[in-house]
């Protein structure tokens, strides 16, 4: 997996493009464009044909443009349409597209392929962004990657599609680790499990011996920390994916939790309970120097920096009841941003450094919201019996939480993964294998 | 002879447990080795194999009554029906200074309002029920146990956890009770006693535990 970027080198086929340009003689800046500042779009109709290619790689080419379908329209922003009605055929399409027919069917968007195996066993992957009314190739690249990896392929391909339309980075070639939950409630059984943000590649990295909770990425997306119950003792660890290895964090005496990285990887920002109280404190990883950061007989938890690294939103009972409050980085100069009714908690850093997404508890309901850092333009974006721990897709326009339906009588009801965008339209389930909670999405994969 | 005895009785002791509760063995048992073992069913049910601890999809909550109260008839608790008071009452059988001992003739369970972890006056009335028991057995290892409802986030109720059991710790020791052998443990919102999503479930979810190890 280290050695994978080196597989994995995007080429800019400029010489290509260039070309391109030159026979059409059309204006390289393609006007196709969704503005996605805006509440509601309509998703933009594009066609995804399949990815050209002889034998076993004509099938792959099939799954490549599923795979690139499926990303686009799940993030409600664009409609793929049905290779059925397809007039061109992708095979015929390999010198320019008959913009035409492609237009007869309304698309705007066309994307289109190759894929072929190298000599040395790994794949070629061309593909080509078409502004089908400008008659404009808007993007190309190709992939030389391993078999194996050829989701990620397409999810970088659909990274691609959704930069070049949106303006803005995509979130597709991520990850999303998060707690599987089985078992009666009484004696909830919970396991770390990590699959693509599809859904695809699922896996559990525990075996459910020991109770895990609130799992997050270090910013490489290499190591997990997450709080474990291992030998009755609850305490911050820290996995690292490639090794496998598991390493508490610190040495500490009593209960450590709600971890969370710095945004430089080099810290642990987490809780630590003593004598009743919790405080926010910060381990350096490379020193095991340990900060107190808030001092204060309140409970002050769910610690999250901003993206700079400058500020940190946590969430304190310090004014009677739970609310959330911004400091610096030293822990100075806390104050309460959260003013609305009810209570507020598990402040999570906007990426893009502009909002904090949080859960809001009023009148029996549960909600997921945001805000910006100080406290202004609070906006609901979810609902439910109870909806908790937001968590942010890398580009910042996507959330994603889990929520519990009230069961009937002693029985709980499921508790499912969904994502949402930040417009608080287009929510969704992200369908697991079995219930789910706890989710925390990876940045970018390097 | 006298050890020989002793590991009579103690098998008798886990004939009985295994007697009284033959439902709750086989509900375990068939929940398909999903639960791990946490000593409710002790060494009843060797079956439910830490080990196996795979999440089976559709498991049924259980419907057996009194969460940790029916905790622990290890091998270390058997051990402790050395007491000669104990002995040659196997019809009794529960042992001074176990888990069962402290439940039917103290209550392990203290209870707490919404989002507090101030002790109610029937909350201090058990405590000092518990403070008297555990002055008799000094060497006892203490775990209490610090719960929330659901109603709250799963890091706020971890913290909230804390501070209700250390509400209980800090009452029994200023009572007297050697603050050494006590550990705290929270769980937050994870283990509830009660099933069901309303206040009388959520009553009993806010709770102190106190665990004799």
């Amino acid at each position: 997996m280290t050695n994978y970027r080196r597989y994995l080198v995007p080429l800019r086929p400029t010489f290509l493009a260039l070309l391109l340009v030159a026979a059409v003689g059309a204006p390289a800046v393609a006007e196709l464009k969704i503005d996605i500042t805006r509440g509601k779009v309509e998703p933009m109709p594009i066609a995804v044909t399949w990815f050209v290619g002889k034998g076993a790689e004509a099938r792959l080419g099939i799954k490549l443009a599923n795979v690139i379908s499926a990303d686009l329209e799940r993030s409600g922003l664009f409609r793929p349409l049905n290779p059925k009605a397809f007039i061109q055929k992708p095979e015929a399409m390999q010198v320019r597209p008959r913009f035409g027919d492609w237009r007869q069917i309304n698309a705007e968007a066309l994307v289109n392929g190759t894929v072929e195996r190298l000599r040395d066993g790994r794949l070629k992957v061309t593909f080509r962004l078409w502004d089908v009314f400008a008659e404009a190739q808007m993007t190309g690249f190709i992939y030389r990657a391993p078999p194996g990896k050829w989701r990620r392929v397409a999810h970088k391909i659909s990274d691609e599609i959704y930069k070049r339309v949106t303006g803005e980075t995509g979130y597709f070639d991520t990850r999303i680790v998060y707690i599987a939950e089985g078992g009666p409630a009484k004696q909830r059984v919970k396991r770390l499990a990590m699959m693509d943000q599809d859904g695809a590649n699922h896996r559990f990295l525990t075996d459910g011996r020991d109770l895990v909770l609130t799992p997050r990425f270090s910013p490489t997306a290499q190591e997990i920390t997450y709080l474990a119950y291992y030998q009755g003792k609850p305490r911050v660890y820290i996995l690292n994916l490639d090794t496998k290895q598991q390493e508490v964090v610190g040495n500490f005496p009593n209960m450590t939790f709600s971890p969370r990285f710095s945004p430089d990887g080099n810290a642990i920002i987490m809780s630590l309970a003593t004598e009743g109280n919790t405080d926010i404190y910060v381990m350096d990883l490379r020193t095991r120097k340990v900060r107190r950061l808030t001092k204060h007989p309140a409970i002050d938890t769910s610690p999250s920096f901003a993206p700079d690294g400058r500020r940190i939103a946590f969430n304190s009972d310090r004014g009677g009841s739970q609310q959330i409050y911004v400091m610096d980085a030293e822990g100075r100069k806390a104050q309460r941003v959260s003013f609305g009714r009810g209570r507020y908690a598990t402040p999570v850093w906007s990426p893009r450094s502009d909002l904090l997404a949080f859960t809001k508890m009023q009148g029996g309901r549960f909600y997921i919201g945001v805000m910006r850092p100080d406290g202004s333009g609070e906006r609901l974006l979810a609902e439910g019996f109870l909806v908790e721990g937001p968590t942010w897709a890398p580009n910042g326009r996507m959330l994603m939480f889990f929520r519990q339906n009230k069961g009937r009588g002693v029985d709980s009801g499921a508790i499912k993964l969904y994502s949402i965008d930040l417009t608080g339209y287009n929510e969704r389930e992200v369908v697991t294998p079995i219930d789910a909670s706890d989710p925390a999405w990876s940045p970018l994969i390097p | 002879m006298r050890t020989t005895f002793v590991s009579l009785f103690a098998a008798l002791l886990l004939v009985a447990a295994c007697e009284t509760s033959p439902d709750e063995a086989a509900s375990t048992a068939g929940a398909g080795a999903s639960t791990e073992s946490t000593g409710e069913a002790g060494v009843a049910s060797a079956a439910v194999t830490p080990g196996a601890g795979m999440v089976t999809p559709g498991v049924t909550p259980e419907s057996r009554a009194g969460g940790p109260a029916v905790a622990a008839l290890t091998p270390e608790t058997a051990t402790l029906s050395r007491e000669p008071s104990a002995a040659g009452r196997a019809v009794a059988a529960i042992p001074k200074g176990s888990q069962e001992d402290f439940v039917l003739n103290v209550g392990d369970t203290i209870y707490f309002d919404y989002d507090k972890s101030i002790l109610t006056p029937e909350s201090q009335r058990t405590l000092e029920q518990q403070a008297v028991w555990l002055k008799q057995f000094p060497g006892a290892a203490v775990t209490i146990q610090g719960h929330a409802d659901e109603r709250g986030t799963r890091e706020y109720n971890l913290a909230l956890g804390d501070r209700r059991a250390t509400a209980v710790k800090n009452f029994l020791t200023a009572l007297g009770v050697d603050d050494t052998s006590i550990e705290i443990l929270s769980y937050g919102k994870e283990r509830p006693a009660a099933l069901g999503h309303n206040e009388a479930a959520w009553a009993q979810n806010r709770r102190g535990v106190t665990i004799i190890n």
